[in-house]
C-alpha cells in the first residue's frame, strides 16, 4: 500500500495540499468501506442465514399473532435493503440489540467486559515484544548458529499449537502441580468486593491506588494467560525481525558504519535495528490485533471475564445478538487497528511521504 | 550419496538435469526433479513431509491401524485408564474409549477439514485474483476493495460468528472457514497475474484470437500456481487451529464424532486428575501443524530460491 518512492521536483503548496487531499479522500474511502463491509456481514449472519430470526428471537412457543407482531417491530416486512439500513441506523446510534441471556443491553455488556481483554492483549503484546524482538535480532546476527535454529523452531512451534491446549496444559503445571498461578478470573474474590476499578485494567488500577497486595494478586491471575499470549505474539514478532534484521545487515550503510569503526554493537542496535523498526512497528500493531481476537480461546480456559468469554457464553445460549454485537466490536477494533499500522508505516517511513 | 555405481540412475539424472531437453516432458520432470533436490537438502522440510504422508497413511488405513472402535467405549471395564495401560497405549477417556483410536479416525476429519478448505477457498482466490490482475480497471479495483474488505476482518471471530448463524457441524466449520481465508490468495494471483500480463506470450495468445477466458484460466492461472500451493500449505496449519477451535468451542463436529478439538474440550474437565484425555490430542494437533509448517516453509525455499535465502 506504501507510495512508491520516487524522487519529485519540489511541487507548489497547491499542488501537495491537492495530493494530500487525494491521499485523504482515498483512506476516508477505504475507511467507510471497510466498515460498511463489516456491517453488511454482520447483517448477513444476523438476518439472513437464520431460517427465521423471529424464531431465534422469541423462541417456538410464541403465538401467531406474537410473531407476526415480532415480524413488524424487527422490520423483517420491509425489503432487504431497508433492512440493512434499519440496522446501520441502529448501530450507528450505538443500539446492538439486547442480549437475551444477560437482558442487557449489548452495547453496556461490551463496555463492562471489554477493559478486561484489552489488558491482557496489551500483557501479552508487551510479553512478546520484550521477548520477540531481541531474540529476532540474535538469530538474525548469529545467523545459520544453533541459535538461530532454536529461535526458529520455537516460533514454527507457535505457528503450530493450538492455544486453548496450551493454555490447558499451562494450568496443569503452573496452578494445579506447582501453584505458582492464580486462577480462575482476574482477581480474587476476596478483593472483588473491596477493589474498585477507575480504568478497567486492573493492575493499571491497582498500582494508581497503590494497593499493592491487589496488584499482586492480579499480577498473579495474568501472568499465565498475558505469557502464553505473549508467546504467539513472540513467535510472529521473533521471525519478523529476523528477516527484517537480515535484510538491513545486508546493506552498504553497515559496511560503511564498520568500516568506520563503530563497535559491533552499536552497529546492530543503533544503526541496523532502527532501519528495522519502521516495518516491525507495523508487525507489533498487527500482532496486537491478532492478539484481540486470540485472547477468544485463552479467555474461555482461564475464565477470565472479556468479550471472547462473553460472545462463547453467548454463542452456547443461542444470544446471537450478543455473539453479533460482540463480532462488531472486535471487528471494528481489528479494521481501527490494522488502519492505524497503515498511518504509522506511512508516518514513519520518510519515503511514503506525499512530496 | 550412495557408493553403488548405478549406471542406470546416473543416466536419468543426466536426461532429467539435461540443459537441452527434447521434449516438454523431459523439461517439466527436470524442473520437477530441480525443485525435489532443493527440497530433499533440507532436512526440516523432508521431515515435515514425512508427517503429512503418514497423517494420509493412517487416515486411509484407520479401518485397520485402530485397535478398539472410536466411538464405542468399555463404560464398564476401561473408563479415564491412564497410557501404558495394556491394550489401550494412549489410556481411555471418560466414556471408555480409547484415545489412541479416536486420534487415529480423527485424522480423517482433519484432513477432510484442511482438504475442504483448500479445494473451496484456493479456487475462490485463484479466480478472483487472476481475473481482477488481468482485467484491470474498475473490475480490479471492486473486487480488490472487497477482498481488502475481507482481509481486514478478524478471521477466527468471524469464523466463530458464521458457524454459530449456520448450525454447529463439521461442514458449517469447513464454510466459515472457507469464507474468511480466501482473500490472501486472491492477492498473491492478482500479484503474479500483473507480472505476466504484459509480457511477450499473453500477447502472441491474444494475437492468436483467444478470448480473455482462456487466457486466464489457460495461460495466467498456471503461472499463479506454485505460489499458491506454498501459500495454501503455510495456511493448513492455521487452518487445523482454527477448526480445532470451533471444535473446542463446540461448533465443530458433534459427539461423538473424534475430532480433536472437540476431544481437548471434553477432556477439559478431567485435565487435573486424568491429564491425558486433553493432552493426547493437542499433541496430534501440534504434530500435524508443524509438519504442514516446515512443508510450506520447504516448499517455498524450493520454489522460489530468491525469498528462501533470507
Amino acid at each position: 500500500m506504501a507510495m512508491a518512492g520516487t524522487v519529485q521536483a519540489p511541487r507548489s503548496s497547491q499542488a501537495r495540499a491537492r495530493a494530500w487531499l487525494l491521499g485523504f479522500l482515498r483512506f476516508a474511502t477505504v475507511i467507510v468501506t471497510t466498515y460498511l463491509g463489516l456491517l453488511a456481514v454482520t447483517f448477513f449472519i444476523g438476518r439472513v442465514i437464520p431460517i427465521d430470526p423471529v424464531l431465534a428471537v422469541l423462541g417456538d412457543h410464541a403465538s401467531a399473532s406474537a410473531i407476526a407482531q415480532a415480524r413488524r417491530e424487527m422490520g423483517l416486512d420491509l425489503p432487504l435493503w431497508q433492512q440493512f439500513l434499519l440496522y446501520l441506523r441502529q448501530v450507528l446510534s450505538g443500539d446492538l440489540g439486547t442480549s437475551v441471556l444477560t437482558t442487557n443491553p449489548v452495547t453496556t455488556d461490551i463496555v463492562r467486559v471489554f477493559p478486561a481483554t484489552l489488558e491482557l492483549a496489551t500483557f501479552g503484546t508487551i510479553v512478546g515484544v520484550a521477548i520477540g524482538i531481541p531474540l529476532g535480532v540474535l538469530a538474525a546476527v548469529r545467523r545459520g548458529s544453533l541459535a538461530d535454529q532454536v529461535v526458529r523452531l520455537v516460533g514454527l512451534a507457535g505457528y503450530s499449537i493450538p492455544i486453548f491446549w496450551l493454555a490447558l496444559v499451562g494450568l496443569l503445571f503452573f496452578y494445579a502441580r506447582l501453584r505458582w498461578v492464580a486462577f480462575p478470573g482476574r482477581i480474587d474474590v476476596a478483593y472483588e468486593y473491596t477493589f474498585t476499578p477507575i480504568t478497567g485494567l486492573y493492575l493499571v488500577d491497582a498500582v494508581i491506588q497503590g494497593q499493592w497486595d491487589v496488584a499482586w494478586d492480579v499480577f498473579r491471575h495474568i501472568v499465565l494467560p498475558g505469557c502464553l499470549l505473549g508467546y504467539f505474539s513472540l513467535a510472529y514478532v521473533s521471525r519478523m525481525t529476523r528477516s527484517f534484521m537480515l535484510n538491513e545487515l545486508g546493506q552498504e550503510y553497515i559496511v560503511a558504519a564498520r568500516a568506520k569503526g563503530l563497535a559491533e554493537r552499536r552497529v546492530i542496535w543503533r544503526h541496523a535495528l532502527r532501519n528495522a523498526a519502521v516495518p516491525l512497528v507495523t508487525v507489533v500493531v498487527l500482532s496486537y490485533a491478532s492478539l484481540l481476537e486470540g485472547s477468544v480461546l485463552t479467555e474461555i480456559v482461564f475464565s477470565w471475564p472479556g468479550i471472547g468469554s462473553y460472545i462463547t457464553n453467548a454463542l452456547q445460549n443461542a444470544d446471537m445478538s450478543a455473539v453479533l454485537g460482540g463480532t462488531l466490536i472486535i471487528g471494528s477494533v481489528f479494521i481501527a487497528i490494522n488502519l492505524l499500522s497503515d498511518v504509522l508505516y506511512r508516518a514513519l517511513d520518510p519515503r511514503t511521504r506525499v512530496r | 550419496m550412495s557408493a553403488l555405481p548405478a549406471a542406470p540412475r546416473q543416466g536419468r539424472r543426466a536426461w532429467l538435469l539435461s540443459n537441452s531437453p527434447a521434449s516438454r516432458l523431459q523439461a517439466r520432470l527436470g524442473r520437477a526433479y530441480m525443485v525435489w533436490l532443493r527440497f530433499s537438502a533440507n532436512g526440516l522440510a523432508v521431515a515435515g513431509l514425512a508427517i503429512i504422508l503418514l497423517l494420509v497413511l493412517v487416515a486411509i488405513f484407520a479401518g485397520l491401524l485402530a485397535p478398539h472402535s472410536p466411538t464405542l467405549g468399555d463404560l464398564a471395564g476401561a473408563r479415564l485408564l491412564p497410557p501404558g495401560t495394556p491394550g489401550y497405549l494412549l489410556g481411555t477417556d471418560d466414556q471408555g474409549r480409547d484415545i489412541l483410536s479416536r486420534l487415529i479416525y480423527g485424522s480423517r476429519l482433519t484432513l477432510f477439514v484442511v482438504v475442504l478448505v483448500a479445494v473451496i477457498a484456493a479456487p475462490v482466490g485463484l479466480l478472483v485474483g487472476t481475473v481482477a490482475g488481468y482485467a484491470g480497471g474498475w473490475l480490479d479495483a471492486v473486487l480488490m476493495r472487497i477482498t481488502d474488505i475481507f482481509l481486514a476482518f478478524p478471521k477466527l471471530v468471524l469464523a466463530l460468528a458464521f458457524a454459530a448463524a449456520l448450525g454447529p457441524g463439521i461442514e458449517n466449520a469447513v464454510i466459515a472457514i472457507a469464507i474468511t481465508s480466501w482473500p490472501p490468495y486472491a492477492r498473491i494471483a492478482r500479484a503474479e497475474t500483473l507480472t505476466v500480463r504484459n509480457s511477450d506470450y499473453i500477447a502472441a495468445v491474444r494475437l492468436v484470437g483467444a478470448s480473455p477466458w482462456r487466457i486466464v484460466l489457460r495461460h495466467v492461472m498456471p503461472m499463479c500456481l506454485s505460489s499458491l500451493i506454498v501459500r495454501v500449505t503455510l495456511d493448513m496449519a492455521g487452518i487445523i487451529l482454527t477448526a480445532a477451535g470451533l471444535g473446542f468451542l463446540g461448533l465443530g463436529a458433534q459427539p461423538p464424532t473424534p475430532e480433536w478439538g472437540a476431544m481437548i474440550a471434553s477432556g477439559r474437565r478431567f485435565i487435573l486428575d486424568q491429564w491425558w484425555v486433553a493432552t493426547m490430542p493437542g499433541i496430534a494437533i501440534f504434530v500435524v501443524s508443524l509438519g504442514f509448517n516446515l512443508l510450506g516453509d520447504g516448499l517455498r525455499d524450493a520454489l522460489d530460491p530468491k525469498e528462501g535465502a533470507q
